[in-house]
């Protein structure tokens, strides 16, 4: 039976305002289910203890008649890379085994500011380097829908979370699509908002011109809502932007009559399993209906895109991984010297996967090679950013699947990362391109979910929001559950 | 293509990274599978174009020289993780060895 663990926040806050429901109780109904259902998943780390009190206070001043945030009451699961003070905080990783984070990331305090509870830490692969959460020192996270295969990843704990109704929310990070490529292989809502819409402050850099944070939820409502919390201009983070002009209206129209949406020829040219692009048609066909016009456009340089963000982001995860010395904190392993110091804490430290892409990174950055790969892949970024601008002038939005694959088994490509690279091969466009896209489900192939990407220029997430809440309102996919 | 052994070696010294035996034959095949397939970018004329350079838009971001102190709470947080201290100070090995006074 369902229970309030799978309500939306939008309901959740509802019931709350009238009297039928208190965070004591949503709060309660999730350590439960976690309680029950994690050791097997391996979705959550660990849980607060002091979220029940916490919850126990916003019942107390909402009796009151405080006037509270609008996430007043809602506790969401937030993934290990996100800095929380007085948390353990590892990004997934045995060289941050026993770090606590000693400042709170700016999505945390925002969050803080509009009364949202924090619950616990997501799973994760090792430093968000990952597509199925395997790579996580704390052992892999299972996918709900089929507790022998995959939740994707990175983000991998925060997706199977809300999709068990652990929480209702989770927050997540996405470089090459780390929300988005989770939510779909677990049945949920993730969205990447646009590069510089969300501060990373407080979150551990994996590819700085990359990076960004971003909610998974049930619905798309609750995305938006979630994103006008989190999002706009912080003096900590400069690459974030003053939103003043673009920030999402809060009432969503349903209505998507005489928008214009765009199919990559180049997606659909047997790249992803053909009952997922049966699935897919069928959503665009329910956009048709909707009143969408549905056109081909081309994205000549797709092709590339893989192998220039496998280049991009080794290389700036190398850059960023330096500050990893085994002194400032975390896992510490004494050499003779302060070089052989590094050289044990690292290799002791890091697992497999994070090593091959920092050397990865140090062979294309390093004197001799600098050219060929790493100056090379940022002209080809160049041109497959061109690629979506032309395509937004013709197209409001881009649809395609998010992953070329449902969920695999647990191991499967566990030992060949390009394999495992392949299955972002939908989702780096996006943020090579530094556009909004997101993911929601769109139907189940052998009872495992199938997601929808959607993509916008950049500052459009309305219109993310717009076409997914339409979508949403004719489809039932979103309400059904693992359980 | 495989990389060669010195040449992984190389890379993980670069990379601050001690590696076992077994890592470094297995980075051999690894790293070369991966360069193989990154290698499709050479097949693309990229003459004439620019490089990809600002993510956020180009746009240079000033604040003004001082110093912002943090919470007495964060600075502890700070100061309990580090691998060694003496007192308020980070304590690490030498950086400069051998030196002659």
């Amino acid at each position: 039976m369902k229970d309030d663990t799978f309500v939306t926040l939008k309901e959740a806050t509802q019931k709350m305002n009238a009297g039928e429901l208190t965070s004591e109780a949503l709060v309660s109904e999730a350590l439960n289910r976690i309680n029950q259902e994690n050791e097997d998943l391996n979705a959550i780390l660990w849980v607060s203890e002091t979220v029940l009190d916490e919850a126990r206070d916003i019942d107390k001043r909402r009796a009151q008649g405080e006037e509270l945030g609008v996430l007043a009451g809602i506790p969401f699961g937030i993934k290990d890379n996100i800095l929380v003070q007085g948390w353990k905080s590892t990004g997934g990783s045995q060289i941050l085994e026993g770090h606590t984070g000693s400042y709170n990331a700016t999505v945390i305090e925002r969050l803080k500011a509009a009364g949202a509870l924090l619950l616990g830490r997501t799973n994760m692969d090792e430093f968000a380097m990952g597509s199925s959460t395997e790579s996580s020192h704390y052992g892999p996270t299972k996918n709900p829908w089929d507790k022998d295969k995959i939740p994707g990843g990175s983000s991998g704990g925060s997706a199977a979370a809300v999709a068990s109704g652990f929480v209702p929310v989770a927050l997540g990070s996405d470089t090459g699509g780390s929300i988005r490529q989770p939510a779909a292989l677990c049945g949920v809502v993730g969205l990447k908002p646009t590069y510089g819409r969300v501060s990373r402050y407080g979150l551990m850099a994996l590819a700085s011109s990359l990076d960004q944070i971003g909610p998974f939820t049930r619905t798309v409502e609750d995305a938006a809502l979630v994103l006008e919390t989190i999002e706009g201009l912080d003096p900590k983070d400069s690459t974030s932007y003053d939103l003043t002009n673009t920030s999402v209206p809060s009432l969503i129209e349903k209505d998507i009559s005489g928008m214009k949406l765009g199919l990559p020829k180049e997606y659909f040219n047997g790249m992803m399993d053909p009952s997922i692009e049966k699935t897919i048609m069928t959503a665009v066909e329910e956009l048709e209906r909707a009143g969408a016009k549905v056109q081909e456009i081309s994205l000549p340089h797709c092709e590339y895109a893989l192998a220039t963000y496998y280049i991009i982001q080794p290389a700036e995860a190398s850059s960023n991984l330096g500050r990893f010395d085994g002194l400032r904190y975390g896992y510490h392993s004494s050499g003779q010297n302060l070089q052989d110091t590094y050289e044990r804490t690292r290799g002791e430290g890091f697992g497999s996967e994070v090593k091959r892409r920092i050397m990865l990174g140090s062979y294309t950055l390093s004197a001799g090679y600098y050219d060929a790969y790493y100056r090379r892949a940022l002209k080809v970024r160049s041109l497959i950013k061109r690629d979506f601008d032309e395509a937004f002038k013709q197209v409001d939005a881009i649809v395609s699947p998010t992953s070329p694959s449902l969920a695999w088994n647990l191991g499967e490509k566990f030992n060949d990362p390009i394999a495992m690279y392949l299955s972002d091969i939908y989702s780096v466009s996006a943020n090579l391109a530094t556009i909004p896209a997101m993911s929601i489900p769109c139907g189940f192939v052998s009872g495992l979910p199938v997601g929808l990407q959607l993509m916008a220029k950049p500052f459009d997430e309305y219109s993310l929001f717009r076409i997914g809440a339409t979508y949403q309102n004719r489809t039932d996919w979103h309400t059904q559950t693992p359980l | 293509m495989k990389l060669t052994r010195e040449e992984i070696l190389q890379i993980a010294k670069l990379s601050r990274l001690h590696l076992e035996e077994e890592e470094i034959v297995r980075y051999q095949d690894d790293l070369g599978s991966i360069l193989d397939y990154v290698e499709k970018l050479q097949e693309l004329s990229v003459d004439g174009i620019t490089e990809f350079q600002h993510a956020a838009g180009g746009v240079n971001v000033f604040r003004e020289d001082k110093i912002d102190s943090c919470s007495q709470e964060s600075r502890e947080q700070i100061r309990e993780n580090f691998s060694a201290r003496e007192g308020d100070l980070l304590k690490v090995q030498a950086v400069f060895e051998n030196r002659t006074l």
